[in-house]
């Protein structure tokens, strides 16, 4: 079976990125299944059965999906490690589209072009609304497509670079960016897990300590019959209203 | 946005400049098209008939035909390497031949360990279904396979 492109047919080399390209969508498409399925699972009520509602769906979503990232980035990782090691010099020929012979290369550059500018508008409304949403999920999702355009870009830089006779240039790229999905899988499996196991709330990204738990002990140390308070909160990584987001457990000193 | 145009409008302007120093897109890390011309083409040849017919002195046969053709175009000499397909295919690993042909397809197995180049004709194969029939270039030596490419495009009937 020759991979195609259209009806032309591909030299080696463009077939091995066109294969990895299909992966990463693949992943992708793997990833939008779990997160519908997720989002779709959260919004349900709570039942005698599930008498806390399905909320941790998210949770399960975003680690499934942080597990996806990090195998795809490390699968990545040791196949442009291995050509690098083996010295692969990349072979690519000519390529005849509507009569005109020209260097695939260039196609490869133009195709790889054109994928790139979706996934960064994507990408960007995504993360916009994952901040407003504090959704984890969608915000891995928008990572998934930085790590597709960032893939596309680095393609053409390391197809560039074969271009002037640096054999090495697209095994260097692709471990470059590789390197960086994997990093972005560890960080979203991090906060994946300290989320399904009860870290206390954060932002959105995980970056910081989310602001409600500081408030919540303002309010409480406040009121004229508190001592002193202390609140525990922990992120449900639902999306939708504060009141559904977290659950929060807080224990007061009464004031003599 | 910005963070990433700029490193790639960089990269743009340094292959410009390389483009300005005679740098050649595609070009050969080993720059065998610029060895070969004026010189010798290194090619190898394993038994193949009709394609190529070994025996006692140069290989004959359609694809050795071809070869000298081009190597005429390039001003080179072609010097004939006849052995079998796993030797042939070595030696173009090691760098000690440029081209090798033997009636390949390009379901040919060795397209790991070696470029093939666009199929340039058509012809039935065993089983009567036709094949297109490549020849094995060195890995990666790319200007020298776009070359040898355009040949073949131009001579053949692919």
């Amino acid at each position: 079976m020759t991979p195609r492109f259209g009806r032309t047919e591909l030299p080696a080399e463009a077939r091995e990125a066109l294969r990895r390209a299909r992966r990463l969508e693949w992943v992708t498409i793997g990833y939008l299944a779990v997160t519908i399925v997720a989002v779709r699972l959260v919004s349900k009520p709570p039942t005698e059965k599930y008498p806390y509602g399905l909320h941790r769906s998210v949770g399960i979503g975003h680690l499934v999906a942080a597990l996806a990232l990090l195998s795809m980035g490390g699968f990545l990782v040791v196949d442009a490690a291995s050509g690098l090691v083996t010295a692969e010099h990349p072979p690519i020929g000519t390529m005849t589209l509507f009569g005109v012979t020209f260097w695939a290369g260039w196609a490869m550059v133009a195709v790889m072009a054109l994928t790139i500018p979706l996934p960064i508008v994507f990408g960007r409304k995504k993360m916009e609304l994952a901040e407003q949403l504090h959704d984890k999920v969608l915000y891995a999702d928008a990572d998934m497509n930085k790590a597709d355009w960032m893939t596309a870009a680095g393609s053409i830089v390391g197809v560039l670079g074969i271009g002037i006779g640096w054999w090495w240039a697209d095994a260097a790229a692709a471990l470059f960016i590789s390197g960086s999905i994997l990093w972005d899988g560890v960080k979203n499996l991090r906060a994946a897990i300290t989320d399904l196991i009860d870290h206390r709330a954060r932002t959105y990204d995980g970056e910081e300590t989310h602001p409600v738990v500081g408030r919540l002990e303002e309010l409480l140390r406040g009121l004229p019959w508190v001592a002193e308070a202390g609140a525990r909160v922990r992120g449900r990584g639902a999306r939708g209203s504060t009141r559904r987001r977290s659950s929060c457990r807080a224990g007061v000193a009464r004031r003599r | 946005m910005l963070r990433w145009l700029r490193p790639s409008a960089v990269a743009v302007l340094v292959l410009a400049a390389l483009a300005g120093c005679g740098i050649t897109v595609p070009s050969d890390p080993e720059g065998t098209l610029d060895r070969v011309s004026g010189g010798m083409l290194r090619a190898g040849a394993t038994h193949h008939e009709p394609w190529v017919v070994t025996g006692v002195g140069d290989p004959a046969g359609d694809e050795p035909a071809l070869l000298e053709e081009f190597a005429a175009t390039l001003d080179a000499e072609v010097e004939w390497t006849v052995g079998n397909e796993e030797s042939l295919v070595a030696a173009l690993e090691r760098g000690d031949l440029d081209v090798v042909v033997g009636g390949f397809t390009d379901a040919t197995p060795w397209a790991d360990r070696a470029a093939t180049t666009v199929p340039y004709t058509e012809a039935p194969g065993p089983d009567g279904s036709p094949e297109k029939h490549v020849m094995l270039v060195r890995m990666g030596e790319n200007r020298f396979l776009v070359a040898l490419e355009e040949f073949l495009l131009e001579r053949g009937d692919g």
